[in-house]
């Protein structure tokens, strides 16, 4: 039989991990406290990196990052967005840095091609006009969403079982050595299995901890010490793609300086400072304003631009030699696979921590690697070269972009999305209208991932990009409840409406300022003056007295249509 | 030649209209100037006067430390406060609101002149003015909401009338689910059976087919496959009315000819047929704003549009002239009195950026928190700083300074760009303008008189 594995962690890592170890025959269960993408991986700043970052700093971490920049590129095309990147100096930034960064480079086996401030401006027309030279790099923008769900589908392919609301409690051991899980249901699963409170336990041969920056917290479960160097990051979103190509600053302080265009959107990011607890940090107003202010040194516009949320996340990075480094920017990036019976004497449990959404593969076939080991499998690591679902076969993506129309925005978008999956998500005689205009989001698409997930519409979100666009929902969250209710209960998807709705009012309330607390203002006039969604009596229980209210001039409703003028 | 008038109004939404309307009417030579289109296109058509008063909370040391912790939607719906109503009157809630509530400052005969004036400009395409009483009527959010006038189009469709009810979506068109909004009224404990149904409907329209393409179909009886609209329509829908008295559509039942079609249709269905006001852009806002803006012209109020005021010149604490931006030059309008209906932060009367909130074309005093992390709250619908921002009025609806003085003798406000009003959570927002409108309006006609006698008396 099969070893049993438990991973814990639904991220990049997790996922990822599930899939190598269900492709090389293990017995998979992994489990999610949220949904898929709910740590860091749902809040990152979305850099396929191609290592030029760290070439300088940490050049471990960058000849990882290119190496698995260059295996996404096969693997996962249907979630990258090509668009190149430039190292840009500006007047006054350091020539010796420059050098610097292209001799790191080179060393670290990342093709580089400098140019000149003006063909980086044609390029990049709205770069500041002291832009003096850039280095171009094979830098990408990755959608980590779409990522995750890819590995956990195929995991899923390939015999695991992926458990969402499920949060582990413990780790049940005998004397000291790990034998399983005890998890608590924060919800139904994405197969509408369990309710929320159940506890449930699972007996496992091993278990691997891909908690992230939460990896500290499940290792105190088995009495194991993991002390994490978390830091937060803050990333801005605009509302339109000033620039189509990841531009970072060539300077050695790298706090705030990478632009990413992201679909229609552009995301400005990300500081770095450390926090103790991944769940509770402030979020700050001078993140914000920094992200503004050191983005627009490199594209002025965007100091003007529309800002339509901020989101935070909290790096996962380990500090194997803690106390010697005195800046969280100066932790390696690199990952390190903790066994827990060589360093801690307790057996059954690996974690895997720090890395990056680049390096998640890599991480994950590593301890994959180590899982076989200790159970003498023989199978060797085939995720650099089997393409992730969606990814498999461009040919159908580009029949079905020809067959779509091309020339619809819809279609293109819908059919980049799912990539090989659009003829099964789209193959439907029945009307598909647009549900999320922002974001050229159609029914078919939100069903499918409704179907997947449940009438959890932060989860569809996160699969389908609704509601991520300028009205951040305001013009589609009760769109979206409506085709919950498709396969619900009306309260279960008035539920839901409410609290998309409140979810997306979180980020906005960092960016409210200009267009978009105008936006926020017409928000709100819809939601709570038309709908009434604020004080509806179906949800607050409240018994209206009808008859005290105009039940209309009979008289009226008898001759209606005798109007001449159109009202 | 100097462009001149007695009164100037800057702003063509309701509360612009309401306002000139109202300071012809005192015998004042008006011209009213609109930049864009107004709110009326996003807004319901539904005339608020007051339907709740809303709970408060004090202004709290807030939201330097706003973090992760995600509080659970139950608990923050649950967290909301007692809202006072829905209100069986407008004018039962006035006394409770704030000092700051332009009802308070005015009174409630403001709001009632305001209806009235409004009920004579709309003529019979609106009711509820037989009564004091506010009206439930559905929403397409599936809720009933408390209003003062109501669109005929909607008049079959309120809660209190107990005739059971169909509602009827198309399934290509995701604004509105029947049967959605119809468990939901269930839920809110109407007395009448309700069903909802979505029906195919104009199928081969391409499937981003604006709203308005279905109300042009509707409107010129346009054939849908060989079918006219209305019997298409009525074809796709019969065979579920059973006994339904009544049959509610999402607004997209035509514009000019709406009466036509509605009739059209109750004739084939044999049940009174209504509407549920939607999102924008919304038909039956766009019927108001055609109504108005005829009502404007009969009025001889002159009328120009497409053209920004950017800014005044002044003397000795009155407003001599606004600057208006037509085609890249600046050309002053003088007036003896103005009216600032340049809506809210939705109209753009106000504007803000990182540091601070604006009235742009007078620099009027807008109060708010130094802070941008106080202008809201977590909870998307809880007691909202930025929703009640505005300039702050005397009571006759002249701006203020941040020192409490009028800011210039002869200029008035009225509409969104008058702060203190929770208009959303109240449900008050049409009420807030027509009664300002009607006061500003006045005012402004009278202090032009004024100044017209004050010239003539002195030499
Ligand atoms: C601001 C910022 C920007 C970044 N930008 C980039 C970038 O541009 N490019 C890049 O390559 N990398 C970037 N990173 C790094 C990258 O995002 C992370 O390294 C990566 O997403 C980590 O993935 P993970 O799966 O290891 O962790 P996570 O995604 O955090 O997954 C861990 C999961 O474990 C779950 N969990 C925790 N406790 C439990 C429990 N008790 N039971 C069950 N589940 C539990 C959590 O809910 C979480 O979903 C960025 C990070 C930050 C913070
Ligand atoms: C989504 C939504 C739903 C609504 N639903 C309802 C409802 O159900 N019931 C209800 O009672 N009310 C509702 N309303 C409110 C109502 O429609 C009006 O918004 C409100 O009465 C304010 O009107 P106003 O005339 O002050 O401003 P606006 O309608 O905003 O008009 C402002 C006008 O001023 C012009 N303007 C602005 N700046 C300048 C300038 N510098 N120069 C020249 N012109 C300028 C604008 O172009 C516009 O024409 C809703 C509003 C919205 C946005």
């Amino acid at each position: 039989m099969a070893p049993t594995v438990v991973v814990i962690g639904g991220g990049a890592t997790g996922t990822g991990t599930a899939r190598d170890l269900a492709m090389r025959g293990f017995d998979v269960t992994l489990l999610e406290r949220g949904n898929l993408t709910h740590g860091t991986t749902g809040r990152t700043h979305g850099h396929l990196h191609s290592g030029g970052r760290y070439a300088v700093s940490d050049q471990e971490s960058a000849v990882d990052c290119i190496e698995e920049n260059r295996i996404l590129r096969d693997i996962a095309p249907h979630c990258i967005e090509d668009t190149g990147g430039l190292f840009v100096q500006l007047e006054g930034d350091s020539d010796e840095y420059f050098r610097e960064k292209l001799d790191g480079c080179a060393e670290c086996g990342i093709p580089t091609d400098v140019i000149s401030g003006e063909e980086a401006r044609r390029q990049e027309p709205y770069l500041t006009e002291k832009t003096k030279r850039a280095i171009r790099v094979p830098d990408g923008a990755l959608d980590p969403f779409r990522l995750a769900v890819a590995n956990a589908a195929d995991a899923i392919e390939h015999g695991a079982r992926v458990e969402t609301h499920a949060e582990v409690v413990d780790l049940l051991t005998d004397e000291s050595d790990v034998t399983g899980v005890r998890f608590r249901r924060q919800g139904p699963n994405y197969l509408g299995e369990g309710s929320e409170g159940d506890v449930e336990t699972i007996e496992a041969d091993h278990v691997v901890s891909a908690a992230g920056a939460w990896a500290g917290q499940v290792a105190a479960m088995a009495d194991v010490d993991v002390a994490m160097a978390i830091s937060k990051g803050a990333m801005v979103v605009t509302n339109v793609r000033q620039i189509d190509t990841v531009i970072n600053r060539c300077l050695p302080k790298d706090e705030g300086d990478t632009i990413i265009p992201h679909e229609t959107t552009v995301l400005l990011g990300a500081n770095d400072e450390p926090v103790d607890d991944p769940d509770d940090y402030p979020e700050e107003q001078w993140e914000v304003d920094m992200m503004i202010d050191v983005a627009s040194e490199m594209v002025p516009i965007v100091e003007n631009a529309r800002m339509i949320r901020a989101y935070w996340g909290v790096r996962p990075l380990y500090d194997p030699n803690p106390g010697e480094t005195e800046d969280t920017g100066d932790v390696t990036r690199n990952y390190f696979i903790l066994d827990h019976e060589e360093r801690d004497g307790v057996a059954g449990f690996t974690s895997v921590v720090g890395g990056k959404l680049t390096t998640y593969r890599e991480m994950a076939e590593s301890v994959t690697d180590h899982v076989c080991d200790r159970f003498g499998v023989d199978e060797p690591c085939r995720t650099h070269e089997e393409p992730l679902p969606g990814s498999r076969d461009q040919s159908i993506l580009e029949e079905y972009m020809d067959r779509f129309d091309l020339r619809s925005p819809v279609a293109k978008r819908s059919v980049q999305r799912l990539g090989d999956r659009a003829p099964e998500v789209l193959g439907s005689e029945d009307p598909n209208p647009v549900v999320c205009e922002c974001e050229a989001v159609t029914r078919a698409e939100v069903r499918d991932a409704i179907e997947d997930v449940g009438p959890d519409l932060n989860a569809v979100r996160l699969r389908t990009r609704a509601s991520m666009g300028n009205c951040q929902g305001g013009f589609c969250t009760h769109r979206l409840g409506a085709e919950v209710y498709h396969d619900h209960e009306a309260s279960t998807a008035r539920d839901a409406v409410d609290e998309l709705y409140q979810e997306r009012w979180k980020g906005q309330r960092h960016t409210l300022w200009g267009r978009q607390l105008s936006q926020a203002m017409l928000n709100h006039m819809l939601h709570a003056t038309t709908m009434n969604h604020d004080a509806d009596p179906g949800l607050r229980g409240d018994t209206v007295d009808f008859a005290a209210f105009d039940a209309g001039r009979k008289t009226d409703a008898a001759t209606d249509g005798g109007s001449t003028n159109g009202d | 030649m100097a462009i001149e008038s007695d009164v100037l109004v800057v702003g063509g939404g309701l509360a612009g209209v309401t306002s000139a309307i109202a300071a012809a009417r005192e015998g004042a030579d008006v011209r009213l100037l609109a930049h864009k289109k107004s709110t009326l296109r996003q807004a319901s058509g539904l005339i608020d006067g007051l339907g709740y008063v809303p709970p408060r909370t004090p202004q709290q040391e807030h939201a330097d430390y706003i973090s992760q912790q995600r509080q659970d939607f139950r608990d923050v719906r649950g967290e909301r406060g007692d809202y006072r109503g829905p209100l069986q009157t407008p004018y039962e809630g006035i006394d409770a609101l704030p000092d700051a509530h332009p009802y308070s400052i005015l009174g409630a005969d403001a709001l009632r002149d305001g209806l009235a004036l409004f009920d004579d400009l709309v003529g019979d395409t609106y009711l509820g003015s037989h009564t004091e009483r506010n009206a439930l009527v559905p929403t397409f959010g599936g809720a009933v909401k408390p209003t003062a006038r109501y669109p005929r189009a909607v008049a079959a469709g309120l809660a209190s009338d107990e005739r059971p009810m169909l509602l009827v979506g198309f399934r290509s068109l995701t604004e509105f689910d029947a049967g959605m909004v119809a468990d939901q009224l269930s839920a809110a404990g109407v007395l009448f059976d309700v069903r909802g149904v979505e029906v195919p409907f104009a199928e081969s329209f391409p499937t981003d087919t604006k709203i308005t393409r279905f109300v042009k179909a509707f409107d010129h009886d346009e054939r849908i496959e060989g079918t006219p609209a209305r019997r298409a329509l009525a074809e796709a829908v019969e065979a579920y009315v059973d006994d339904a008295e009544r049959v509610g559509f999402p607004a997209v039942l035509g514009d000019d000819n709406a009466a036509a079609v509605r009739a059209d249709l109750g004739d084939c269905l044999g049940a009174d047929v209504f509407e549920i006001p939607m999102g924008p852009p919304s038909i039956p806002g766009l019927r108001l704003e055609d109504r108005l803006f005829e009502a404007l012209d009969a009025e001889g109020v002159r009328l120009e549009t497409g053209v920004p005021a950017v800014g005044y010149e002044s003397a000795g604490g009155t407003v001599e002239s606004v600057i208006v931006d037509r085609m890249g030059s600046d050309v002053p309008y003088a007036a003896d009195a103005v009216v600032l209906a340049t809506g809210g932060l939705v109209g753009k009367g106000l504007d803000s950026d990182r540091d601070g909130i604006r009235e742009p074309v007078f620099g009027c005093h807008v109060p708010h928190p130094e802070d941008r992390y106080d202008w809201f709250v977590d909870d998307a619908f809880g007691d909202q700083p930025y929703a009640r921002f505005g300039v702050r009025p005397d009571a006759s609806m002249r701006p203020l300074d941040a020192d409490g003085e009028p800011a210039f003798a002869n200029l008035f406000a009225a509409g969104a760009v008058v702060g203190g009003a929770d208009a959303a959570r109240e449900k008050s927002a049409s009420g807030v303008s027509l009664a300002t409108g009607v006061v500003a309006g006045r005012n402004a006609a009278i202090a032009s008189r004024e100044r017209t006698e004050r010239a003539g008396a002195s030499p």
